[in-house]
């Protein structure tokens, strides 16, 4: 609920053409979303931790309680334009079957994850420990994280799901545009955002 | 209006009011074609209706409830049926919006139904009284609101027949409200559903008291049978583990002695639920409802969804894990009907022990997301807390 959006977020939502219908899988309290609606999109969020989700419903936002992992049927074919799976597609079970579904769901979609071939993850490894970064904070044993993966390793997954890759933004820690750009992304980037075009 | 003032123990106190709001020059047209000569609703209202008439909120309720949703009645033993609702800082907060309930076509708690008097014969309706649509519990109440100057529902909200009567009145007549919140609701009856409804009928219909439905101008009543058809409802109104967790296998008395009686606590709270039942509840009006939700279909009719697209409606659709009479996956076919037709929807599953009755308990899980939505309406329609008495 603060003013200052965060800034991965921001970014997220330059991306998303006005006027478009939006679903953001995993919408959280409903930020990025408010702000969408505030460019003249509309949009449904779903969201599954109820804190979370009842703090969207406050909010405004239309959300809808349902579970990533066995739910996404529940969407038909083509009824969005655009979904959102912001720093969620670690989370999830299969992420190849999330994949399918939201490309089934949208033609577009922007999927955010964090990067864990991250320079300070490789020094940790070198050191014996399993990396624990800004983007991937927790311990081994206390984590919602079930997958890790490098950029390099991610994309080949869209590829072979005939996902498109139209824009890849890496980030920095603070989620900010990394200065580097795509130099070299996946040791310096802390996540990515793909802008990723179903081909139909 | 909002006859609700607190008494000495700090409840609030309601009346009951009756009016005609169909009669012979007037009658009340049907989804069937049929007609009434008379009409009349009972209803309650609680809060204070704001100037400009858009803090109004209207309650439906379910299959056996009344017009009494909250607050007390002189001499009751307790408040009205959703009284963890509908108050003062409560979900439904009337220092903030205006409430009203009123009981259904064809119920039987002060609403014309099959047990009032025919006005061409003078005799009570018994099976001649037509058959209902959920169209026509609507058409109705919205006749209330216009009478009571309201042509637009901040909200209408409803658990059960009353989340069915909701959708029915949304989808009919967008127009009429800004939100419209659907708890433990149907947007369609399983086989299962119409089978429970079906053997409760029966018990009613093959009850030698029930002469053919003229039960009232003969004298009799079908008493065995409501109250046969009652318990077995019941059953369907709370989950397994609520009845574990009220009766277990505990005796009445102290202890089990085998026989055919009522031995098991929870024969006697059946027993119990069956007899209060046949005081407050007319066996005709079992029928006539009971009947209503069988055919209840309304995603079946081709366009149902388009006036309620064009329109501006937002839903709040809620299930109960527990609930096997109406489970979640009935709340969840409509949400991929109104999703689907791009309706602005919200969905949750709360946890609950206790089935489908949980729609009338104060579970906090509950309620927080009935507050959250409810704020989030005062907030969109600018209406600040301006009814605190």
């Amino acid at each position: 609920m603060s003013d200052t959006l965060r800034p991965d977020l921001e970014l997220i939502a330059q991306l998303i053409p006005q006027d478009s219908r939006v679903l953001d899988l995993g919408c959280g309290d409903g930020e990025l979303l408010r702000l969408l609606i505030r460019k003249g999109c509309t949009g449904t969020g779903v969201e599954i931790e109820p804190t979370q989700l009842v703090a969207a419903l406050r909010a405004g936002v239309d959300v809808i309680d349902l579970d990533l992992n066995s739910q996404l049927d529940e969407f038909a074919d083509d009824s969005y334009d655009v979904v959102i799976l912001s720093r969620t597609l670690q989370n999830v079970q299969k992420p190849r079957d999330v994949l399918e579904q939201i490309s089934r769901i949208a033609v577009h979609c922007v999927v955010s994850m964090p990067n864990f071939a991250h320079w300070s993850s490789r020094a940790r490894l070198v050191s014996g420990r399993m990396p624990i970064t800004k983007d991937l904070p927790y311990p081994w044993y206390d984590t919602p994280n079930l997958h890790y993966t490098s950029l390099k390793d991610l994309e080949p997954l869209f590829r072979s799901l005939g996902l498109r890759i139209d824009r890849c933004i890496p980030l920095n820690a603070r989620g900010e545009a990394h200065i580097l750009g795509n130099v070299a992304s996946n040791m310096f980037a802390s996540s990515a955002v793909y802008l990723l075009h179903a081909s139909r | 209006m909002g006859p609700v003032e607190r008494d000495n123990g700090g409840r609030e106190s309601t009346v009951s009011q009756t009016l005609r709001l169909f009669d012979a020059p007037t009658p009340l047209e049907l989804r069937s074609g049929a007609t009434l000569d008379e009409v009349d609703v009972t209803f309650e209202t609680y809060g204070r209706l704001n100037p400009e008439a858009s803090n109004a909120v209207f309650i439906c309720h379910a299959l056996t409830g009344d017009a009494h949703a909250a607050g007390w009645r002189e001499g009751d033993s307790r408040p009205g049926w959703w009284d963890t609702m509908i108050g003062p800082g409560k979900p439904v907060d009337t220092n903030t919006w205006f409430v009203v309930c009123a009981n259904i076509l064809g119920g039987c708690q002060g609403t014309t139904g099959p047990s009032s008097t025919n006005p061409r014969t003078g005799e009570p309706y018994g099976l001649d009284f037509p058959l209902l649509h959920m169209a026509d519990f609507v058409t109705v109440h919205r006749a209330l609101g216009h009478h009571l100057g309201i042509r637009r529902w901040a909200a209408v909200i409803g658990g059960s027949l009353g989340g069915m009567q909701v959708l029915q009145w949304a989808l009919d007549h967008p127009e009429d409200m800004g939100n419209a919140v659907v708890l433990a609701g149907s947007s369609r009856l399983t086989a299962q559903n119409i089978a429970f409804s079906a053997v409760g009928r029966q018990a009613i219909m093959k009850d030698s008291g029930f002469r053919a439905g003229r039960f009232l101008s003969e004298g009799t009543a079908p008493k065995k049978g409501l109250a046969v058809a009652r318990m077995m409802a019941h059953i369907t109104y709370l989950s397994e583990t609520a009845f574990t967790e009220k009766f277990g296998r505990a005796a009445q008395s102290g202890e089990l002695t085998p026989n055919f009686g009522v031995d098991f606590a929870v024969e006697s709270y059946l027993d119990h639920q069956g007899e209060a039942f046949q005081s407050r509840f007319d066996a005709l009006s079992y029928l006539y409802l009971t009947r209503v939700m069988d055919y209840f279909d309304p995603f079946a009719v081709t366009g149902a969804t388009d006036a309620l697209a064009a329109g501006r409606v937002k839903f709040l659709v809620m299930s109960f894990d527990t609930d096997w009479r109406f489970s979640t996956e009935h709340s969840r076919r409509i949400v991929r009907h109104l999703e689907g037709a791009r309706v602005p929807t919200s969905f949750r599953e709360i946890r609950s022990l206790w089935g489908h009755d949980s729609f009338l308990l104060d579970i906090p899980t509950y309620h927080d997301s009935i507050r959250a939505f409810m704020e989030r309406i005062a907030d969109e329609r600018s209406i600040s807390v301006s009814g605190t008495r």
